[in-house]
């Protein structure tokens, strides 16, 4: 009929390699998910397997369900889970202790669980109930995405619309947790400009790293208990008039001085 | 003739014999590399005249092989790997980024049905019932490129490169699909080659303005193009994401990026400028005679160019905007202005679905809903204006008591209900003040 010419067009022999190929590759991406080290490596297997079931999908006509599932998860969520991967560090998930105690025991038996679970299901699912087949399920409505429209707002649209409101409650909380008051309101471009014109360093500011206030070749630059390094000071300066001294008191850090 | 009629609509699609599926992608990959190397050319030719330079002219005509030269030049260079870098990640984003960027086009319409060879068949790759939305999922794959290569560099500039853009990408990609939504109610389809079908006599561009305009913007923040090219803002990140990268891999996201500004310069062309049809006054010639044939191609090379042009000239003309400022345009004006206009669009089709046809009524209601909308509004801030007179009144009395200054405990902490804020000129100041003047404490504390 329509849909992707080569892959729907060449019906029998073309659908089944295209299932041939998809499927080792969907497999292989979710074996690889589970047992690669690196978060980043499990993310970009799951991705591989998400896009394979959707070209799955695709080639068994469903090409809206395809297309949703790389937009939704491949496009949006795989990608903000490594947003959050990058973000946390690159790193920080090699640790193997537990935090909760018995945690791998659980999550053995829960996962047991649920795989019976999906078993039992697909299993009486599959024996119990015949296949309408794509002809008949379309017709219905008109067309697959028409039939889809009808399930999602009609018949499904309470289960739609409580998906719908638990994921808002979840951003709202995130939000509320992450929330913070400012306690001053924020400076305006404006008015940083000219705090710094009014202050005594109108120029730029050190790099991040030189732990100096001044920028200046024979500037000293401070280690990080606030004692100035010799060793910054180029040897040729040193020896001159016009380095700055090291023990110039201008020089300590004074925020970090203090009584203690 | 009777061949053609039936060739109409999605019929025309997946009958194309296998020679013909293979001269397609080759045309359409030819015709994107030959783009994309025009446009690197006219980009600098044409800012270079922006900015009173000559630009590249000593190879070739006009120094039109320019960037064939660049490219040669390109894939000569030494290949550098980080030390820190992920091997297999750092080889496979450019990859996925120049994958994605040709993937698209296969959907994009360039004219109407043709012979071919004797073979009757629609200028386009092919087509399927939702393919601006596998323009979408394509465009989202794409952006793991960007992702990858900033994360597998193994280097501070680009990795927050990469976040940077995949924040970008995604805010923008939202903005844009919920510009599409409206050309979706109103040509009824998904299909590239039906909503050019459904423009035969009005353009969305006349119809959608507000969607086109929504678009127009968020396709340059998706593309990562000047005046939102902020994840390789040359000032801040060096090179942002691609700093790393070198030889042919570097290439390969020039490359994609170039592509990707053409694939939406002709995704814009498709949904909202009648794809490859003629305007109106041309279009009467010989009774459609233009909007026929090999012709069609013509024009819709004219738009695609065109916007490649605005393009560039945005480029030439405008700064780039600060990175918050440019979140805050995408999340908190785009995405509500385009679902604000959506619910406007839909009420319209709902409307004229359900009751009557004619725009007489229409026009009608909605100047009735335009009165009411107002009445309430002017009421309301009426309203809202004599209470804040009131609370101003009430707020003079009790100024002093209810000021609040924040660092005076030591810590920040936040107004309770009715009081305010007293402002301070300088953090540090406060903080200097306060530690100096509460001495005492301090020494009780510790």
């Amino acid at each position: 009929m329509n849909g992707l010419s080569l892959l729907a067009a060449g019906a029998g022999f073309g659908r089944e390699l295209v299932f041939w190929v998809c499927a080792v590759l969907a497999v292989v991406g979710a074996l690889g998910m589970l047992i690669s080290r690196k978060a980043v490596h499990s993310a970009l297997f799951l991705v591989l397997t998400m896009v394979n079931l959707a070209v799955l999908y695709i080639s068994l006509s469903a090409a809206f369900l395809g297309m949703a599932q790389v937009i939704v998860y491949t496009g949006a969520v795989m990608m903000l889970f490594l947003f959050v991967l990058m973000v946390v560090g690159v790193d920080a998930s090699d640790s193997h202790v537990e935090t909760i105690k018995g945690q791998r025991w659980m999550a053995l038996i829960l996962g047991l669980g649920l795989g019976t679970l999906l078993v039992v299901a697909i299993g009486t699912g599959l024996s119990g109930v015949g296949a309408g087949g794509l002809a008949t399920a379309n017709a219905a409505y008109g067309g697959n995405i028409q039939g889809l429209a009808a399930l999602l707002f009609g018949r499904y649209v309470l289960a739609f619309e409580v998906t719908s409101a638990l994921l808002i409650t979840a951003a709202m909380g995130a939000m509320v947790l992450a929330h913070r008051e400012r306690a001053n309101p924020r400076p305006s471009q404006r008015e940083l400009s000219e705090a710094r014109f009014r202050s005594d360093h109108p120029g730029m500011l050190p790099n991040p790293g030189i732990y100096a206030r001044h920028n200046a070749v024979g500037t000293p630059g401070l280690l990080p208990d606030g004692t100035p390094s010799e060793l910054t000071v180029p040897e040729i300066l040193r020896g001159r008039s016009n380095a700055v001294p090291i023990a110039d008191p201008d020089r300590t850090p004074i925020e970090t001085g203090g009584e203690e | 003739m009777n061949g053609l009629l039936e060739l109409t609509g999605m019929g025309a699609f997946g009958i194309d014999p296998w020679w013909l599926i293979i001269i397609k992608v080759l045309a359409v990959f030819v015709l994107l590399v030959l783009i994309t190397l025009m446009t690197i050319w006219a980009e600098r030719r044409i800012v270079g005249r922006m900015q009173h330079r000559i630009g590249p002219n000593r190879v070739g005509p006009f120094g039109l092989l320019q960037s064939l030269m660049d490219g040669i030049k390109l894939a000569l260079k030494e290949e550098i790997f980080p030390s820190a870098a992920h091997k297999a990640v750092y080889i496979l984003a450019p990859i996925i980024s120049a994958t994605a960027a040709f993937l698209t086009f296969a959907v994009i319409p360039f004219g109407p049905v043709v012979s071919i060879f004797g073979h009757q068949s629609p200028l386009q790759l092919t087509d399927f019932p939702v393919a601006v939305l596998y323009v979408l999922a394509i465009a989202s794959t794409g952006i793991y490129g960007i992702v990858l290569a900033g994360w597998s560099s193994g280097s501070t500039y680009p990795l927050l490169g990469g976040l940077r853009s995949s924040a970008q990408m995604i805010s923008y990609e939202i903005a844009m699909s919920l510009s599409f939504v409206a050309v979706f109610l109103y040509s009824g389809s998904m299909s590239t080659s039906q909503i050019v079908t459904a423009q035969q006599h009005f353009w969305y561009i006349v119809l959608l303005l507000p969607s086109f305009l929504i678009y127009a913007t968020s396709m340059v923040g998706e593309t990562n193009r000047a005046p939102f090219d902020l994840p390789e803002a040359e000032g801040e990140l060096v090179g942002g994401f691609h700093t790393e990268y070198s030889s042919l891999k570097f290439a390969l996201f020039f490359l994609a990026e170039y592509i990707n500004m053409v694939t939406v310069s002709a995704m814009a062309t498709t949904l909202f400028l009648g794809g490859w049809r003629i305007p109106y006054p041309l279009s009467a010639i010989d009774h459609g005679l233009l909007n026929t044939g090999w012709y069609p191609m013509l024009w819709w090379l004219v738009k695609v160019c065109l916007f490649i042009f605005v393009f560039i000239w945005l480029r030439g003309t405008l700064p780039r905007l600060r990175y918050d400022q440019f979140m805050q345009f995408g999340w908190k004006l785009l995405i509500p202005a385009s679902i604000g206009w959506i619910v406007i669009v839909a009420s319209v089709r709902a409307f004229r679905n359900e009751y009557s046809s004619s725009s007489r009524s229409l026009i009608i209601w909605v100047a009735a809903a335009f009165v009411v909308v107002m009445a309430v509004s002017y009421f309301w801030s009426a309203f809202v204006d004599n209470k804040r007179v009131a609370d101003e009144f009430d707020d003079d009395d009790e100024d002093e008591a209810d000021e609040l200054s924040p660092f005076a405990g030591g810590f920040p902490v936040p107004p309770m209900p009715g009081q305010t804020f007293k402002e301070h000129a300088r953090v540090g100041e406060v903080l200097f003040v306060t530690a100096n003047s509460t001495p005492d404490e301090e020494a009780t504390d510790g």
